[in-house]
């Protein structure tokens, strides 16, 4: 167990702490090496590389963005509620997403 | 005083040893690599930066800022409830509450569920559990979220599974039978890959993750990326992460090919490619720890096979980083110091994109 942790302080881009989950949907959907997929989602944040993995700067962002803070925040938008703004943010398919808004019935699902 | 360098063996004991004596295990290492691979050895000045990693006194190290990589994990959550034979710390967690605490107490950069036994063959009669207790997370984690399992292919030879046990059929000489054997096991893991990759996805799957494949040898790897590519035709939208068993796909059948590519003997930097060519999102890889050598002599391998699969690569290459895999010490509880230099060497040195 403490293995992992050790890996996430050393070289992890800190999930939902900072933007590593975004980045992480990236490779994961479109295939993108690491540094692409950074510079894609910096420029959809309107920061740089460097921001993306500063808790000061991600935190707020996340905040005004609705995508999830690592501290909960009493009715701030978690799991799949943050999941559908983050599909629509960076322009890509979640597929748990994609189900539960075809489950909502909204519109374009 | 002594001037010797804190540093571990391959089975995490601490043991002290000179600069000059470090510098000759990276050499070593990077060059027993390059040998076994037909690679490049690293550079002077990337062993000298290597030494430099290693011979850090702190006691962690990091990579620099905007630097970081993502970090995927093979059934880590499990770990949190899990006893010692899966490494676990045995906290009486539910499995949701196991993914939640790693997202959000950790900040991992992405989740996973698995089966306790974490392979593919036992999930398949208890589907529809898994399938709801993945769904039933997933509407409440914010990073991407995995199924994870090893295809192992061992579980389908006698007496476990129906073909039969090519392993007892090698050493009495009848190789077409046990090649046989193989060939029919990894049509049955194909379709149980298949099977519980389609039945996820049904219930919004973000991602399937094929740990450890080719763990009982080429036929194994086989049936993977058949499973990966008809997972893709069928499910275009499912990334998938097929990770690699060991630094060489091991010749178990010793004729079985994937698209005109011989499986046997692969090494990191071939594949990734056929990973790739199967459809596959990332590639894992996985380099041995040898336990009687060094962490600078391991590393220094490590360092030199991933490196040159993320040069082949065109899909982001993670380097598993689990015990006894890519540097870090065959051990129950890798420490600290050498798990982190192993992390940081892999991403400045391996230009891994993720671990």
């Amino acid at each position: 167990m403490g293995m992992h942790i050790a890996h996430i302080m050393a070289s992890c881009m800190g999930g939902i702490r900072t933007s590593g989950d975004l980045v992480a949907w990236m490779q994961m959907t479109r295939k993108m090496r690491i540094h692409e997929a950074k510079a894609y989602v910096a420029e959809k944040l309107d920061v740089g590389i460097i921001d993306l993995t500063d808790e000061e700067i991600m935190r707020e962002i996340r905040k005004d963005l609705g995508i999830g803070t690592v501290t909960s925040i009493a009715g701030g938008p978690k799991g799949i509620r943050a999941k559908c703004k983050i599909a629509e943010l960076l322009d890509i398919n979640i597929r748990s997403v994609a189900l539960f808004k075809s489950q909502m019935g909204f519109p374009g699902s | 005083m002594s001037n010797d360098i804190v540093t571990r063996m391959g089975d995490g004991e601490r043991v002290q040893l000179s600069a000059e004596d470090i510098r000759e295990d990276i050499r070593a290492g990077t060059a027993d690599a390059a040998k076994r691979a037909g690679v490049p050895e690293l550079t002077a000045e990337e062993q000298e930066r290597l030494f430099d990693i290693v011979a850090d006194p702190s006691r962690i190290v990091s990579v620099n800022p905007g630097e970081e990589v993502i970090v995927t994990d093979d059934g880590c959550t499990m770990s949190f409830y899990s006893g010692q034979d899966g490494g676990g710390v045995g906290v009486p967690l539910s499995r949701m509450q196991a993914v939640l605490t790693y997202e959000r107490a950790c900040g991992a950069d992405t989740t996973s569920l698995g089966h306790s036994d974490y392979s593919y063959k036992p999930v398949k009669p208890i589907i529809n559990f898994e399938a709801n207790d993945y769904y039933n997370t997933s509407m409440m984690t914010t990073a991407p979220f995995f199924y994870g399992a090893q295809p192992n292919l061992g579980l389908y030879f006698q007496p476990d599974g129906p073909c039969p046990n090519a392993a007892e059929l090698m050493p009495m000489g009848k190789i077409d039978e046990a090649r046989r054997a193989q060939e029919e096991a990894a049509g049955h893991l194909t379709k149980d890959l298949v099977f519980v990759g389609r039945r996820l996805a049904d219930v919004g799957l973000e991602g399937l993750n094929l740990d450890t494949s080719g763990s009982a040898g080429d036929a194994d790897f086989m049936a993977a990326l058949q499973a990966v590519a008809e997972l893709k035709r069928k499910v275009p939208d499912l990334p998938i992460l097929m990770g690699a068993s060991g630094e060489f796909v091991l010749g178990m059948h010793g004729e079985v090919a994937y698209e005109g590519t011989r499986l046997a003997g692969l090494y990191p930097q071939d594949q990734v490619k056929v990973i790739e060519t199967a459809g596959a999102d990332i590639a894992g890889v996985a380099i041995s720890t040898a336990t009687t050598e060094s962490l600078p002599y391991n590393l220094s391998r490590a360092v030199t096979f991933v490196k040159a699969a993320s040069e082949a690569s065109h899909i982001p290459v993670h380097a598993n980083v689990g015990m006894g895999v890519c540097g870090i010490p065959m051990m129950e509880q890798p420490p600290i110091d050498s798990v982190t230099r192993v992390s940081k060497a892999l991403v400045q040195l391996g230009k891994a994109d993720g671990l």
